[in-house]
Protein backbone atom coordinates (compact mmCIF):
# COMPACT_ATOMS: atom_id res chain seq x y z
CA UNK A 1 0.00 0.00 0.00
CA UNK A 2 1.27 3.44 -0.77
CA UNK A 3 2.07 5.65 2.15
CA UNK A 4 0.36 8.86 1.00
CA UNK A 5 -3.17 7.52 0.38
CA UNK A 6 -4.30 6.76 3.93
CA UNK A 7 -2.77 9.93 5.27
CA UNK A 8 -4.79 12.05 2.81
CA UNK A 9 -7.93 10.26 3.87
CA UNK A 10 -7.08 10.77 7.49
CA UNK A 11 -6.41 14.42 6.94
CA UNK A 12 -9.82 14.95 5.35
CA UNK A 13 -11.84 12.59 7.52
CA UNK A 14 -12.84 15.27 10.06
CA UNK A 15 -13.91 17.59 7.23
CA UNK A 16 -15.98 14.86 5.57
CA UNK A 17 -17.52 14.00 8.91
CA UNK A 18 -18.33 17.67 9.51
CA UNK A 19 -19.93 18.07 6.07
CA UNK A 20 -22.15 15.00 6.57
CA UNK A 21 -23.19 16.19 10.03
CA UNK A 22 -23.89 19.73 8.76
CA UNK A 23 -26.01 18.36 5.90
CA UNK A 24 -28.06 16.22 8.30
CA UNK A 25 -28.59 19.05 10.76
CA UNK A 26 -29.38 21.44 7.91
CA UNK A 27 -32.05 19.05 6.66
CA UNK A 28 -33.45 18.87 10.20
CA UNK A 29 -33.88 22.64 10.22
CA UNK A 30 -36.18 22.51 7.19
CA UNK A 31 -38.65 20.23 9.01
CA UNK A 32 -41.45 21.70 11.06
CA UNK A 33 -41.64 20.04 14.48
CA UNK A 34 -45.20 21.32 14.89
CA UNK A 35 -46.41 18.94 12.20
CA UNK A 36 -46.93 15.58 13.82
CA UNK A 37 -47.72 12.99 11.13
CA UNK A 38 -51.06 11.35 11.83
CA UNK A 39 -51.12 7.57 12.18
CA UNK A 40 -54.76 7.68 11.06
CA UNK A 41 -53.97 8.32 7.40
CA UNK A 42 -55.37 5.48 5.27
CA UNK A 43 -57.37 4.20 8.23
CA UNK A 44 -61.16 4.32 8.60
CA UNK A 45 -62.55 7.29 10.51
CA UNK A 46 -63.00 6.45 14.19
CA UNK A 47 -66.48 5.43 15.32
CA UNK A 48 -68.42 8.31 16.78
CA UNK A 49 -71.88 9.84 17.14
CA UNK A 50 -72.18 13.54 17.85
CA UNK A 51 -75.01 16.09 17.96
CA UNK A 52 -75.42 18.78 15.30
CA UNK A 53 -75.10 22.50 15.88
CA UNK A 54 -77.99 24.11 14.07
CA UNK A 55 -80.45 21.26 13.91
CA UNK A 56 -81.79 18.26 15.77
CA UNK A 57 -80.43 14.79 15.20
CA UNK A 58 -76.95 13.42 15.22
CA UNK A 59 -74.09 12.61 12.90
CA UNK A 60 -71.99 9.49 12.93
CA UNK A 61 -69.02 8.00 11.11
CA UNK A 62 -71.47 6.16 8.82
CA UNK A 63 -72.73 9.50 7.49
CA UNK A 64 -69.27 10.14 6.06
CA UNK A 65 -69.57 7.22 3.65
CA UNK A 66 -70.61 7.69 0.03
CA UNK A 67 -69.04 11.12 -0.49
CA UNK A 68 -65.65 12.69 -0.61
CA UNK A 69 -65.72 14.98 2.39
CA UNK A 70 -63.54 17.51 4.13
CA UNK A 71 -63.92 17.52 7.89
CA UNK A 72 -62.81 20.93 9.09
CA UNK A 73 -62.02 21.20 12.80
CA UNK A 74 -62.74 24.73 14.00
CA UNK A 75 -63.79 26.78 17.02
CA UNK A 76 -64.95 30.34 17.59
CA UNK A 77 -61.97 30.91 19.93
CA UNK A 78 -59.55 29.84 17.23
CA UNK A 79 -57.85 32.77 15.54
CA UNK A 80 -56.40 30.87 12.60
CA UNK A 81 -59.84 29.36 11.88
CA UNK A 82 -61.10 32.87 11.23
CA UNK A 83 -58.16 33.51 8.92
CA UNK A 84 -58.82 30.40 6.85
CA UNK A 85 -62.59 30.85 6.83
CA UNK A 86 -62.71 32.70 3.50
CA UNK A 87 -60.85 29.79 1.90
CA UNK A 88 -63.25 27.25 3.44
CA UNK A 89 -66.14 29.26 1.97
CA UNK A 90 -64.47 29.34 -1.44
CA UNK A 91 -64.00 25.55 -1.41
CA UNK A 92 -67.62 25.10 -0.37
CA UNK A 93 -68.80 27.30 -3.27
CA UNK A 94 -66.86 25.01 -5.60
CA UNK A 95 -69.18 22.23 -4.49
CA UNK A 96 -66.86 20.44 -2.12
CA UNK A 97 -68.75 18.78 0.75
CA UNK A 98 -67.40 20.21 3.97
CA UNK A 99 -68.48 19.11 7.42
CA UNK A 100 -67.63 21.44 10.29
CA UNK A 101 -66.27 19.86 13.44
CA UNK A 102 -66.90 22.37 16.21
CA UNK A 103 -64.17 21.67 18.74
CA UNK A 104 -64.50 22.49 22.46
CA UNK A 105 -66.68 25.50 21.89
CA UNK A 106 -69.79 27.06 23.38
CA UNK A 107 -72.86 26.50 21.18
CA UNK A 108 -73.92 30.16 21.38
CA UNK A 109 -70.43 31.39 20.43
CA UNK A 110 -70.22 28.93 17.54
CA UNK A 111 -73.62 29.94 16.18
CA UNK A 112 -72.82 33.64 16.43
CA UNK A 113 -69.48 33.09 14.70
CA UNK A 114 -71.12 31.34 11.73
CA UNK A 115 -73.82 33.97 11.51
CA UNK A 116 -71.27 36.75 11.39
CA UNK A 117 -68.74 35.13 9.03
CA UNK A 118 -70.97 32.89 6.94
CA UNK A 119 -71.62 29.17 7.12
CA UNK A 120 -69.88 27.08 4.47
CA UNK A 121 -70.61 23.76 6.18
CA UNK A 122 -73.06 21.13 4.98
CA UNK A 123 -73.46 20.21 8.64
CA UNK A 124 -71.70 21.17 11.83
CA UNK A 125 -71.05 18.46 14.40
CA UNK A 126 -70.40 19.45 17.98
CA UNK A 127 -67.71 17.99 20.20
CA UNK A 128 -68.16 20.01 23.35
CA UNK A 129 -65.69 18.08 25.51
CA UNK A 130 -63.09 17.19 22.91
CA UNK A 131 -63.51 13.48 23.65
CA UNK A 132 -64.18 12.46 20.01
CA UNK A 133 -61.43 14.82 18.84
CA UNK A 134 -58.93 12.67 20.77
CA UNK A 135 -60.05 9.67 18.70
CA UNK A 136 -59.38 11.69 15.56
CA UNK A 137 -55.93 12.59 16.87
CA UNK A 138 -56.81 16.28 16.88
CA UNK A 139 -54.36 18.40 18.86
CA UNK A 140 -55.39 21.89 17.86
CA UNK A 141 -57.53 23.90 15.51
CA UNK A 142 -57.75 24.28 12.61
CA UNK A 143 -57.19 20.82 11.24
CA UNK A 144 -58.78 19.46 8.09
CA UNK A 145 -59.27 15.79 7.27
CA UNK A 146 -59.87 14.46 3.77
CA UNK A 147 -62.22 11.45 3.93
CA UNK A 148 -62.88 9.33 0.86
CA UNK A 149 -66.11 7.62 -0.26
CA UNK A 150 -65.42 4.56 1.86
CA UNK A 151 -64.98 6.60 5.02
CA UNK A 152 -61.21 6.30 5.01
CA UNK A 153 -59.03 9.22 6.06
CA UNK A 154 -56.72 10.03 3.17
CA UNK A 155 -54.99 13.20 4.25
CA UNK A 156 -54.80 15.69 7.08
CA UNK A 157 -53.94 19.38 6.95
CA UNK A 158 -52.61 20.74 10.23
CA UNK A 159 -53.04 24.49 10.30
CA UNK A 160 -54.54 27.02 7.94
CA UNK A 161 -56.08 26.21 4.56
CA UNK A 162 -55.27 29.79 3.59
CA UNK A 163 -51.63 28.70 3.48
CA UNK A 164 -51.00 28.05 -0.26
CA UNK A 165 -48.74 25.04 0.41
CA UNK A 166 -51.34 23.36 2.62
CA UNK A 167 -54.12 24.03 0.13
CA UNK A 168 -52.11 22.81 -2.84
CA UNK A 169 -51.22 19.54 -1.08
CA UNK A 170 -54.85 18.99 -0.07
CA UNK A 171 -56.25 19.66 -3.55
CA UNK A 172 -53.68 17.34 -5.08
CA UNK A 173 -54.77 14.52 -2.75
CA UNK A 174 -58.43 15.27 -3.55
CA UNK A 175 -57.82 15.13 -7.27
CA UNK A 176 -56.19 11.73 -6.89
CA UNK A 177 -59.40 10.41 -5.29
CA UNK A 178 -61.66 11.43 -8.16
CA UNK B 1 -42.19 50.72 52.69
CA UNK B 2 -39.40 48.33 51.77
CA UNK B 3 -40.90 45.62 53.92
CA UNK B 4 -44.24 46.00 52.18
CA UNK B 5 -42.57 45.68 48.82
CA UNK B 6 -40.85 42.47 49.84
CA UNK B 7 -44.05 40.93 51.21
CA UNK B 8 -45.80 41.94 47.99
CA UNK B 9 -43.07 40.41 45.88
CA UNK B 10 -43.14 37.20 47.88
CA UNK B 11 -46.90 36.97 47.55
CA UNK B 12 -46.57 37.48 43.82
CA UNK B 13 -43.89 34.82 43.49
CA UNK B 14 -45.92 32.42 45.57
CA UNK B 15 -48.96 32.89 43.35
CA UNK B 16 -46.83 32.56 40.23
CA UNK B 17 -45.45 29.24 41.49
CA UNK B 18 -48.82 28.00 42.58
CA UNK B 19 -50.34 28.55 39.15
CA UNK B 20 -47.42 26.99 37.32
CA UNK B 21 -48.45 23.41 38.05
CA UNK B 22 -51.82 22.23 36.77
CA UNK B 23 -54.33 21.83 39.57
CA UNK B 24 -56.82 19.04 39.26
CA UNK B 25 -58.29 16.52 41.60
CA UNK B 26 -58.74 12.98 40.48
CA UNK B 27 -59.98 10.40 42.94
CA UNK B 28 -58.39 7.03 42.49
CA UNK B 29 -59.70 3.63 43.50
CA UNK B 30 -56.31 2.59 44.76
CA UNK B 31 -52.77 3.74 45.36
CA UNK B 32 -51.68 1.58 42.41
CA UNK B 33 -54.00 3.43 40.06
CA UNK B 34 -52.66 6.74 41.25
CA UNK B 35 -49.08 5.63 40.67
CA UNK B 36 -49.96 4.37 37.20
CA UNK B 37 -51.57 7.71 36.44
CA UNK B 38 -48.41 9.54 37.54
CA UNK B 39 -46.22 7.29 35.45
CA UNK B 40 -48.35 7.55 32.31
CA UNK B 41 -48.92 11.27 32.44
CA UNK B 42 -45.20 11.87 32.86
CA UNK B 43 -44.39 9.65 29.86
CA UNK B 44 -46.91 11.11 27.42
CA UNK B 45 -46.03 14.19 25.41
CA UNK B 46 -48.34 17.16 25.19
CA UNK B 47 -48.61 17.80 21.46
CA UNK B 48 -49.34 21.48 21.84
CA UNK B 49 -46.35 22.38 23.99
CA UNK B 50 -44.10 19.69 22.74
CA UNK B 51 -41.39 19.41 25.33
CA UNK B 52 -43.80 19.15 28.21
CA UNK B 53 -45.37 15.97 29.47
CA UNK B 54 -49.13 16.04 29.85
CA UNK B 55 -48.50 15.82 33.61
CA UNK B 56 -46.99 19.30 33.73
CA UNK B 57 -48.75 21.09 30.90
CA UNK B 58 -51.54 23.60 31.29
CA UNK B 59 -52.67 23.28 27.69
CA UNK B 60 -56.30 22.37 27.14
CA UNK B 61 -55.39 19.26 25.21
CA UNK B 62 -53.16 18.06 28.06
CA UNK B 63 -56.12 18.39 30.42
CA UNK B 64 -58.30 16.34 28.09
CA UNK B 65 -55.62 13.68 27.72
CA UNK B 66 -55.10 13.50 31.49
CA UNK B 67 -58.83 13.00 31.95
CA UNK B 68 -58.80 10.31 29.28
CA UNK B 69 -55.88 8.52 30.96
CA UNK B 70 -57.68 8.76 34.30
CA UNK B 71 -60.91 7.35 32.87
CA UNK B 72 -59.11 4.46 31.23
CA UNK B 73 -57.24 3.60 34.43
CA UNK B 74 -60.49 3.58 36.38
CA UNK B 75 -61.96 1.30 33.72
CA UNK B 76 -59.17 -1.12 34.59
CA UNK B 77 -57.08 -0.66 31.43
CA UNK B 78 -53.42 -1.62 31.68
CA UNK B 79 -50.44 0.63 31.06
CA UNK B 80 -49.75 -0.96 27.66
CA UNK B 81 -53.38 -0.63 26.58
CA UNK B 82 -53.43 3.07 27.41
CA UNK B 83 -50.13 3.69 25.63
CA UNK B 84 -51.35 1.79 22.57
CA UNK B 85 -54.53 3.88 22.61
CA UNK B 86 -52.54 7.11 22.51
CA UNK B 87 -50.10 5.86 19.86
CA UNK B 88 -52.99 4.81 17.61
CA UNK B 89 -54.27 8.37 17.65
CA UNK B 90 -51.18 10.53 17.91
CA UNK B 91 -48.36 8.26 16.74
CA UNK B 92 -45.13 7.23 18.47
CA UNK B 93 -44.36 10.90 18.89
CA UNK B 94 -46.73 11.04 21.85
CA UNK B 95 -44.36 8.79 23.82
CA UNK B 96 -41.31 10.43 25.36
CA UNK B 97 -39.52 7.07 25.06
CA UNK B 98 -40.06 5.96 21.47
CA UNK B 99 -40.36 2.18 20.93
CA UNK B 100 -37.50 0.14 19.52
CA UNK B 101 -38.43 -0.78 15.94
CA UNK B 102 -36.81 -0.61 12.47
CA UNK B 103 -37.76 3.04 12.01
CA UNK B 104 -36.12 4.02 15.29
CA UNK B 105 -33.09 1.74 15.18
CA UNK B 106 -30.84 4.59 14.16
CA UNK B 107 -32.27 6.77 16.92
CA UNK B 108 -31.53 4.20 19.62
CA UNK B 109 -28.30 2.73 18.27
CA UNK B 110 -26.88 5.86 16.61
CA UNK B 111 -25.03 7.26 19.65
CA UNK B 112 -23.42 3.88 20.44
CA UNK B 113 -22.50 3.40 16.79
CA UNK B 114 -20.98 6.86 16.66
CA UNK B 115 -18.97 6.11 19.81
CA UNK B 116 -17.63 2.83 18.43
CA UNK B 117 -16.72 4.43 15.10
CA UNK B 118 -14.89 7.32 16.73
CA UNK B 119 -13.08 4.88 19.05
CA UNK B 120 -11.88 2.90 16.02
CA UNK B 121 -10.78 6.15 14.42
CA UNK B 122 -8.85 7.29 17.49
CA UNK B 123 -7.26 3.87 18.12
CA UNK B 124 -6.21 3.76 14.48
CA UNK B 125 -4.38 7.06 14.83
CA UNK B 126 -2.71 5.98 18.05
CA UNK B 127 -1.59 2.68 16.54
CA UNK B 128 -0.18 4.39 13.45
CA UNK B 129 1.82 6.70 15.65
CA UNK B 130 3.21 3.79 17.69
CA UNK B 131 4.17 1.78 14.61
CA UNK B 132 5.97 4.54 12.81
CA UNK B 133 8.55 6.35 14.94
CA UNK B 134 8.31 10.10 14.59
CA UNK B 135 10.66 11.78 12.14
CA UNK B 136 12.51 13.67 14.85
CA UNK B 137 13.11 10.54 16.89
CA UNK B 138 16.62 9.22 16.37
CA UNK B 139 17.68 5.69 15.60
CA UNK B 140 20.17 3.94 17.94
CA UNK B 141 22.91 4.35 15.25
CA UNK B 142 22.29 8.07 15.11
CA UNK B 143 22.37 8.36 18.89
CA UNK B 144 25.66 6.49 18.93
CA UNK B 145 27.08 8.91 16.41
CA UNK B 146 26.02 11.92 18.40
CA UNK B 147 27.60 10.52 21.52
CA UNK B 148 30.80 9.99 19.60
CA UNK B 149 30.80 13.49 18.18
CA UNK B 150 30.10 14.91 21.59
CA UNK B 151 33.01 13.18 23.29
CA UNK B 152 35.29 14.09 20.38
CA UNK B 153 34.39 17.72 20.73
CA UNK B 154 34.94 17.62 24.48
CA UNK B 155 38.40 16.19 24.12
CA UNK B 156 39.41 18.65 21.38
CA UNK B 157 38.26 21.60 23.43
CA UNK B 158 40.16 20.34 26.46
CA UNK B 159 43.21 20.01 24.19
CA UNK B 160 42.82 23.55 23.03
CA UNK B 161 42.55 24.87 26.56
CA UNK B 162 45.67 23.07 27.68
CA UNK B 163 47.52 24.40 24.63
CA UNK B 164 46.51 27.90 25.51
CA UNK B 165 48.10 27.81 28.92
Amino acid sequence: MSDTKPSIFRRFAPLIFFIILAALLGFGLTLNPRLVPSPLINKPVPKFTLPLLNQAGSFSDKDLKGHITLVNVWASWCFVCRQEHAEVKRLSRQGIRIIGFNYKDKAADAKAWLQRLGNPYRKVIVDRTGRVAIDWGVYGAPETFLVDRHGIIRYKVIGSLADPDNLKALLKKMKALK
Amino acid sequence: MKKQFITGLMAFLFIACATAAPIETFKFDSRQHEQLFQKLSEGLRCLVCQNEAIAESNADLAKDLRRQVYNMIEQGKTEDQIKAYMVQRYGDYVLFRPPFKPLTWLLWLGPGLLFVLSMIFVLNIIRHKADKPEEDELSPAELERIKKLHTEKMTTSVDQETKHQ
